[in-house]
């Protein structure tokens, strides 16, 4: 663990992520302190340019506040990116453990339905889903995991068909622990490492995805967001640029620390697969 | 390579996009029947306009009031002939629709994905050779720059820079309007208006595909016949495209083919952005106005086209690798 954090924290790049990272949550959390009222609520003239009239990054065509559609946006990217990524780390997990852990003609039908999700273009999916069950944020976090779990499966199922047989698995299989046990207990927290990283930036693509859903006006319709402020802002943006430039900015930054902590913990974790990273 | 070997292989993939072309339309009809509320009013619209003889229309021709598994024939026989419904809103056939705006959203990722490839190609290789130096660390840091801003974000700081302060391209579009051009003439007028775009959706990919040649690149460098050719004293320009790069480029290629099922939802994005008249501005209209038949068209359609885009990236592997056995 100590030369973990000794490899993590030697990584620049990844501090800096930590630290945007941080930043995020403390917005997230502040966002009613800093501003005590509601997003959507008129606070002066619309079309007001940062830093007029008191708006420190402008005021939208319905005179609300930018900065403040910000900070209330950060709570939406983070809880939708964390909780979706799980649901998929779930299903991808429990699919690959068992796919490569059977082995035969499981693993084989297993790995099919796998590639039928890596070839229908996901982007499209998710639109069709969040569509059809109405913009919510349990049909978002459920249409992103549904579109990003096939990676965790093969990752997972690479993992454990080169563990499952060796010889700390035999001895358990010997012993007469039943599969779950084996297949949770035993070989999962050895395969971890890979997951883990594979995660982090999972989260990233979840905010990435979550922000385009809602540019194109499906997001959750009771909560301010990032993407949907960059929609509102697109129509406008040669009076107000600033009702769209602020927002993607905030996404940008996000997905940067995301992917610089994915990097930085994939270096500590695994030197060994460093270059697998950019397939996933 | 035989013919009949060939052959043999195209039609086992022909196969396979048959097989999963029936699995996406399953999942279509679930998610109809899934769909809170009566399915003909999901395919109406739930606009609330859609008048009861149109659903009563829609209840008989689908045989709503039959069991499940003989609505599943049913809705099969209509993709089977092409018939992918009627878009409630345009008052047309969905499948008409779809081929019309087809080709604009072929020309838009066909070009952002040359650009992305060989752009991509070109600076990972670039960085590789130079590593270590300000030239590697530049290419290494736009990469990852591009690789994390929203799509659509890029576009609108594109048309804020480019159309807006420079006035140098038009912002939205696919030629000029009202113009009535042909020939070479009609072709040069679409240029400008697909620069924005296609930059837009290429510059995401571009950065991926650099971000894997240089690391595929740094790793085929250090094996021994790359020390065996140097020693020979082959020259390194010579060594770089011959020896490294025709190896480094495999797993390149592989993921361009896993990833043109994303570009192709990028472009709904880019599409929108840019108006451009593709099947992304199709579907984004169709989202508008909750035109659900149509919705599940483009997601057909699109899934159709990737499996097409996977098959040709199988076969430029044949011919960049010839070791590749056809499976």
């Amino acid at each position: 663990m100590k030369g973990f954090l000794r490899a993590f924290f030697r990584n620049r790049g990844a501090l800096a992520g930590l630290v945007i990272l941080a930043l995020a949550f403390l917005l997230a959390l502040s966002a009613p302190l800093l501003f005590p009222f509601s997003p959507w609520d008129m606070q002066g003239a619309p079309f007001m340019s940062p830093g007029e009239m008191g708006f420190l990054l402008g005021s939208d065509s319905l005179g609300r506040d930018v900065a403040a559609g910000i900070a209330y946006g950060a709570p939406v990217s983070l809880i939708i990116g964390a909780v979706s990524t799980a649901v998929a780390l779930v299903i991808g997990v429990s699919l690959g453990a068992f796919a490569g852990y059977a082995g035969g003609a499981v693993d084989d039908a297993m790995m099919r339905f796998t590639e039928f999700f890596q070839t229908i273009p996901s982007f499209v999916l998710a639109i069709v889903l969040v569509a059809i069950f109405k913009p919510s944020l349990a049909s978002i976090v459920i249409a992103i995991a549904v579109v990003s779990w096939p990676p965790v499966a093969r990752v997972a199922r690479a993992e454990f068909l080169s563990l499952r047989n060796r010889e700390f698995v035999q001895a358990a299989e010997v012993l007469g622990r039943s599969r779950l046990v084996i297949i949770f207990r035993e070989i999962l927290p050895n395969a971890l490492s890979p997951i883990i990283v594979l995660a982090s930036l999972m989260v990233a693509s979840a905010i990435l995805l979550e922000s385009a859903l809602s540019f194109l006006g499906l997001g959750d319709p009771n909560r301010m967001s990032w993407g949907f402020m960059i929609g509102a802002g697109r129509s406008v943006i040669r009076m107000a640029w600033w009702m769209s430039v602020f927002p993607g900015l905030a996404i940008f930054l996000t997905v940067l620390a995301l992917n610089l902590v994915g990097e930085g913990l994939n270096d500590a974790l695994n030197p060994r697969i460093a270059h697998r990273r950019a397939a996933t | 390579m035989s013919g009949v070997r060939l052959l043999r292989f195209l039609a086992q993939r022909l196969a396979k996009i048959v097989v999963l072309m029936v699995a996406i339309v399953i999942i279509n009809f679930l998610l109809i029947h899934a769909a809170p509320g009566d399915p003909a009013s999901v395919m109406a619209g739930q606009s609330g306009t859609a008048d009861e003889r149109y659903m009563q229309q829609l209840r008989q021709q689908f045989g709503l009031d039959k069991p499940l598994p003989t609505q599943l024939w049913i809705y099969l026989k209509h993709v089977a002939v092409l018939d992918l419904g009627k878009s409630h809103r345009l008052q047309r056939p969905v499948a008409d629709l779809i081929l019309e705006r087809l080709p604009a959203t072929l020309l838009l990722t066909g070009t952002a994905f040359v650009l992305a490839i060989a752009t991509g190609i070109a600076s990972g290789a670039m960085a590789a050779r130079r590593v270590g130096t300000a030239a590697d660390s530049l290419i290494t840091t736009l990469s990852l720059v591009f690789y994390c801003t929203p799509l659509f974000w890029v576009g609108l700081l594109l048309v804020l820079l480019f159309s807006v302060t420079l006035n140098w391209l038009p912002s939205f579009g696919m030629g000029t309007v009202g113009a009535n051009l042909s020939g070479m003439a009609a072709v040069l007028d679409v240029v400008p208006y697909l620069v924005l775009p296609a930059l837009t959706l290429g510059l995401f990919y571009m950065a991926i595909y650099a971000r894997l040649t240089r690391s595929s690149t740094l790793e085929v460098a250090d094996l021994d016949f790359v020390k065996t050719a140097r020693a020979k004293g082959v020259d390194e320009g010579r060594i770089m495209r011959r020896h490294i790069l025709r190896n480094a480029l495999l797993p390149v290629i592989t993921l361009a083919g896993i990833q043109v099922g994303h570009l192709i939802g990028g472009s709904i994005l880019v599409e929108t952005v840019f108006a451009w008249p593709g099947i992304g501005t199709l579907a984004f209209e169709a989202l508008l106005s909750r035109d659900y038949e149509m919705l599940l068209g483009v997601f057909l359609c699109t899934s159709v086209l990737v499996m097409l885009f996977n098959l040709i990236t199988d076969l430029l592997y044949l011919v960049v690798d010839p070791r590749v056995e056809l499976a």
